[in-house]
């Protein structure tokens, strides 16, 4: 039941991404498929491998099941390459970049939303949610690079080269790291602000009184009694933030800090023109994105069930 | 803060504005043209060469190359208000448009009710919950190919269309609210027809939505612009925006880091001053 409609939401976005490359009027999609200045025989052969002679129903159920069930659709600028395999290789880079970022800008939100209080404080993490909001992301990723790969590269030898693959668990964390925590600064302000008002007024509730009245510790009173009732909200708008960042907000950071994820796949596409891998990058990027919204559904209901 | 907002806009808008005379009249360059041959009133090179590559003349101080040079010698200064020019155009034009589009079809589907708003609704409902970026890159990569490539117009259609569900819907809710509100009924009960009613009672109820979604669309259209002509998608040269001045700086950021932050700043100053705008205007 409450699979249905992200399943419905799915099947929706595939009909609509499928109706942009195949249904807009005004170009041949066998031609831009094909790629720039492609000879008639790699058309001809486009047509025949997504089956653009039969009808446009046929033609999605062909496309579809070409990607999601025997996932052998070629790319034709790429001499062929299979574009469903070095999109599944890619994805966990993006799913641990988004996931590491989150938990850092979660971390810096829950610090700032139990900081210090008052009209000073409000408008600083005001502030400080503003800013954030308005960085362009790539430009931050430029100067974290500047800092850690040029001016003071002597402090920041730990930082591996970019576009070096890692072969340690190490070496991986330590490459995750600026990009995750590039991504945090950019969200850390609003969960903070989020985080503030929501524990603010989890606190003044009867039943922490309650709790305090009859002895309990801080820790204990906030761990127990605040912070279950007070998470909901920064947990639903980590489910849309989460969502935003697979489905393309992770693309100019993984582009700026040289990491192989599906932005960085989307990005030589696009450069290239490769729609195939285009189209495919997008297309498993909205399945994450719905699998993003279902956890955090049932999260946030199991978050507002009987308070403990 | 709101006034604070309104000044830094202002001066961005009007220093952008007057673009051409500061490439004829402070910088004496045209900034479109290549310069890799010229030398600096001291003598130096614009671009010096190097073992791999070159590097460009750094900031003077002067009216000519006040900023530097970038990789092809041009003034960064100049290109910097003719790119402003750009961004806050799109930016400008393409919010208007998305605020137009989707009040005709918020207010067509709250207002028709039926099979037309179920219609209406339903495509809101889908557009709104597939990623804005994946949609704008989609739409850019199909149309890359068809259209002719120097225009500006491209990218100003995808970005209007692709914010439609963040302002439709809400507005749709509202005309919804309002087809029952008792000034509606009384003004139909005294024989006033459906479009009378639109203009004289509706349409006048969403200026205050309209105007609170202004700074934050374009705040959002700025930097999705710039995102998409970083990735190769968005504006074409000749021309140049903030985005793509960020990513031909890219090459020259260790060397000249200025050619790629100095864009950045500017987005994030026009962006900031939105936001802030928005915020002030959400809490009167």
């Amino acid at each position: 039941m409450t699979l249905l409609r992200p399943l419905l939401v799915v099947f929706g976005q595939s009909v609509l991404v499928f109706l942009i490359f195949f249904a807009i009027p005004g170009n041949d999609p066998a031609a831009r498929l094909a790629g720039r200045g492609a000879p008639a025989e790699t058309i001809a052969a486009v047509r025949a491998e997504y089956g653009l002679d039969q009808p446009l129903p046929l033609q999605y159920v062909t496309v579809m099941r070409r990607l999601f069930v025997t996932q052998d659709l070629p790319s034709f600028v790429n001499r062929g390459q299979l574009v469903v395999p070095a999109v599944l290789r890619a994805a966990p880079i993006t799913l641990a970049l988004a996931v590491g970022a989150a938990v850092l800008w979660c971390a810096a939100g829950l610090l700032i939303g139990l900081g210090g209080r008052g009209r000073v404080w409000d408008g600083v993490v005001l502030g400080a949610g503003l800013v954030g909001t308005s960085i362009p992301v790539f430009w931050l990723g430029e100067i974290v690079n500047l800092v850690t790969q040029s001016r003071y590269r002597a402090w920041f030898g730990w930082v591996p080269p970019l576009g070096v693959t890692p072969v340690s668990v190490g070496g991986f964390l330590a490459q995750m790291a600026l990009p995750c925590a590039t991504l945090a600064v950019v969200y850390a302000g609003v969960y903070g602000r989020v985080l503030r008002t929501s524990i603010g007024a989890a606190a003044a509730r009867p039943h922490v009184r309650t709790a305090r009245a009859k002895g309990l510790s801080d820790g204990t009173v906030l761990r127990r009694h605040v912070l279950p009732g007070a998470l909901g909200p920064a947990v639903a708008l980590l489910g849309l933030d989460l969502g935003a960042l697979l489905g393309g907000g992770t693309i100019l950071v993984e582009v700026v800090f040289g990491l192989p994820g599906l932005g960085r796949l989307t990005y030589t596409a696009l450069t290239t023109l490769d729609l195939a891998m285009v189209m495919a990058c997008t297309l498993y990027a909205a399945v994450l994105v719905a699998v993003c919204g279902v956890v955090a559904d049932a999260v946030t209901a199991r978050l507002a069930g009987p308070v403990g | 803060m709101g006034r604070l907002a309104a000044l830094v806009l202002a001066v961005l808008v009007g220093a952008c504005a007057l673009a051409p005379w500061y490439a004829a009249h402070v910088s004496g360059m045209d900034p479109f043209r290549t310069n890799v041959l010229g030398a600096l009133p001291d003598g130096t090179p614009v671009l010096a060469a190097q073992e791999l590559g070159v590097t460009p003349a750094g900031p003077t101080g002067r009216g000519a190359y006040l900023l530097g040079a970038d990789g092809l010698g041009r003034d960064v200064a100049a290109r910097l208000l003719y790119g402003g020019r750009v961004s806050l155009g799109i930016a400008f034009v393409a919010t208007v448009l998305c605020l137009v589009l989707s009040t005709v079809l918020g207010v067509a589907a709250g207002f028709l009710a039926g099979p037309a708003d179920a219609v209406i609704a339903g495509t809101l409902d889908l557009l709104w919950a597939f990623p804005v970026t994946l949609l704008a890159i989609c739409l850019a990569a199909v149309l890359a190919g068809s259209s002719e490539s120097d225009s500006l117009a491209l990218p100003t259609a995808i970005l209007s269309i692709v914010y439609i569900p963040y302002v439709a819907r809400p507005i749709r809710a509202e005309v919804a609210g309002l087809r029952g509100a008792e000034f509606v009924t009384a003004a139909r009960s005294v024989g006033a027809g459906p479009w009378r009613i639109l203009w004289r009672h509706v349409l006048p109820q969403l200026r205050g939505t309209l105007l609170a979604f202004l700074p934050l669309i374009a705040a959002m259209v700025l930097l999705t612009e710039a995102s998409l002509s970083i990735l190769s998608v968005g504006v074409q040269a000749p021309y140049a925006s903030w985005g793509t001045l960020i990513a031909d700086g890219q090459a020259l950021l260790y060397v000249r880091p200025l050619v790629a932050i100095a864009p950045g700043v500017l987005i994030m100053a026009t962006v900031l001053s939105l936001n802030a705008l928005a915020q002030s205007m959400a809490r009167e």
